[in-house]
Order: structure tokens, then C-alpha cells, then sequence
């Protein structure tokens, strides 16, 4: 029951991470897949900040009364990665942007069609 | 260690393992954005209760809102309101995913324990960051004084990745763009490539 309740925040993560890999690699629609991808990322973050935490600790910020305190260098670190992540997601869906007026669509099985057959939609 | 604490944290990743599956099964693009905007809300609850104020505070502002205004945006120029061709489930991508899972389940199962004080990451430069950086830049919040002043260089090459990431938005959709396909004409008829000239 102690393993089950030390490890679970790390299972849940690993639940979460492969939704988000299952959404990526398996469903054909570019905005989902973006989806997927901010999902995966979540799940990365989730495990950095239970890592960090410390049973008894307080929020990082040095007050009087408090002693133990929980690990500020992961919430750095994610602090970053999630500011990061927004600026890949914005990135990622101009190019969709500007793959749906290229091909008039935007789901990737039917794009990997139009190459193979030498199509050209839209434009 | 605090039964009620373990308790809110089990109900939240709960909730957040059903949201990402909710994702899953949807095909309705407005709910897959909705969801995942639940999702990025979902994770700011359960940072301010693994105590970190600071991520969660980001995470609403900037996971939330900004992201799933993006993801609006997007649906709104490209008018896509469902999946096309929706499958729930596809057997290969199924089977990679539950082995890579069962894998990583297994890397777990050597891993410090939630909340253990001794585990590795929470020694070598932590106990410094926390017992001398609100002595060293008389801050008191150490995430501030960490990202501002100790890793100031990983916070000069996030400002950076967003600004190439703006650069890179505002080259693909910008009104530039239409100049770099010449012959290509335009809404009037007009050859862009003359009417430039």
C-alpha cells in the first residue's frame, strides 16, 4: 500500500503521457495532435513538481515559523518549460494554419494521399 | 504524511487521467480545445496543492488562457469543427503505447518515493538555493531569486525560444508571405508578382 500511494503521482503521469502519445501518433487531425502534444508536456511537468515536493514543506518562500520547504529548482525549471511550451504550441498551429490553406485540410492521412498521388488541393 | 493531503492528490490526477481520456474518445475539435483547457486548470490545482504557487500561477495565465486562445484562433481560421475519419481505437498505435507505459511503469518502481525529504533530487543544490539564496539576494521567494539570479542564463535563452517563436509566427503568417510564391494570384485576380513591381 506504500508503494501504491509513493508511486502513484508517477503512474498517473505515466497515464497522462501516453494519452497524450497515443493522440500523436494514432489520430490523423493536426489540431489534436497538438492537443496530444500539450498534454504530453503536462505530464512532464506534473512528475518535475511531485518530485519536488517534500511531505511537510512549505511553498518556496522564506517565512518566519516554517523550516522545510519544498525543492524550488524543478518549479524553475517548469516554470520555463511551460512558458517554452506555449511558444512551440503557438508555432505549431501557424503552420497549421498555413497547411490548411496549402492543402484545404488539415488531417495528415489525407495530405500523405495527396502527396503520393501528385494532387495538388487548394493554392 | 497527511491522509487528506494523499486523498486531494489522488482525486486530482484522477480527474486528470478522465479529462485526457475524454480527449481521447472526442472528435468535436471545440470540445477537445475546451477539454484541454479543463486539463491545463486541472494541473494549476494540483501545483498550488504539491505546493508550487509559482508554476501553477503560470500554468493558469499562461497553459489555460493563452494556449487554448491559440487553440480557438486556430479553429476559427481553419474551420475545422470535427475530426475527420474519427477512430477511438487502432491496434498498433495501442499496443506501443500500453508497452512503452508498461516500461515506464517499471522505471518507476525504483524510484524515491512522493514527498520522501532524503530522495536524490532534493539534495545537492536545493538545501543551498533554500537555506542561503533569501540571505544571498534577500528575496524571499526562491523561485524568484533561483530564476532571476542563479539560472538568469536559462531564463535569457527561454526570452530567446519565444521571441524566435514569434519571429517564426510572424514569418508563416504574416502579410509577407503572399510575395514568396510568385505567379500565384491573389483575391482581385492580380498577379502578385506585378503589383508589387
Amino acid at each position: 500500500m506504500e508503494t501504491v500511494i509513493g508511486l502513484f503521482n508517477y503512474w498517473i503521469v505515466i497515464v497522462l503521457m501516453m494519452a497524450g502519445f497515443y493522440i500523436v501518433i494514432a489520430q490523423e487531425n493536426m489540431i489534436k495532435k497538438m492537443v496530444g502534444l500539450s498534454i504530453f508536456q503536462v505530464a512532464v511537468f506534473v512528475f518535475y513538481i511531485s518530485m519536488s515536493n517534500v511531505f511537510g514543506g512549505t511553498a518556496p518562500i522564506a517565512a518566519e515559523g516554517f523550516t522545510r520547504y519544498s525543492n524550488p529548482l524543478p518549479h524553475v525549471l517548469i516554470l520555463t518549460a511551460i512558458v517554452v511550451g506555449v511558444a512551440t504550441t503557438a508555432l505549431g498551429l501557424a503552420l497549421i494554419v498555413r497547411i490548411k490553406e496549402e492543402f484545404g485540410t488539415i488531417e495528415d492521412d489525407q495530405i500523405r494521399d495527396m502527396e503520393e498521388h501528385g494532387e495538388e488541393s487548394g493554392a | 504524511m497527511n491522509p487528506a493531503d494523499i486523498l486531494i492528490d489522488i482525486f486530482l490526477l484522477l480527474l486528470m487521467a478522465a479529462v485526457a481520456i475524454a480527449i481521447v474518445r472526442s472528435h468535436l475539435m471545440f470540445a477537445v480545445v475546451m477539454l484541454s483547457g479543463i486539463f491545463s486548470l486541472l494541473a494549476a490545482v494540483l501545483y498550488v496543492h504539491l505546493t508550487a504557487v509559482d508554476v501553477a500561477f503560470t500554468e493558469a495565465a499562461v497553459g489555460a488562457g493563452v494556449s487554448t486562445l491559440l487553440f480557438l484562433a486556430t479553429l476559427a481560421l481553419t474551420h475545422v469543427n470535427v475530426e475527420e475519419k474519427h477512430k477511438p481505437v487502432r491496434v498498433v498505435p495501442l499496443v506501443i503505447v500500453v508497452a512503452t507505459g508498461a516500461m515506464l511503469t517499471w522505471g518507476t518502481l525504483d524510484m524515491p518515493h512522493y514527498g520522501d525529504p532524503e530522495a536524490p533530487a532534493n539534495k545537492h543544490v536545493a538545501p543551498r538555493y533554500i537555506q542561503e539564496s533569501p540571505k544571498e539576494t534577500g528575496l524571499p521567494n526562491m523561485v524568484t531569486s533561483v530564476l532571476a539570479s542563479y539560472r538568469g542564463y536559462d531564463t535569457l535563452g527561454e526570452v530567446v525560444v519565444i521571441f524566435t517563436a514569434g519571429v517564426g509566427v510572424l514569418v508563416i503568417l504574416g502579410r509577407g508571405r503572399r510575395r514568396w510564391r510568385p505567379g500565384v494570384k491573389d483575391e482581385d485576380g492580380d498577379n502578385l508578382e506585378e503589383e508589387r513591381a
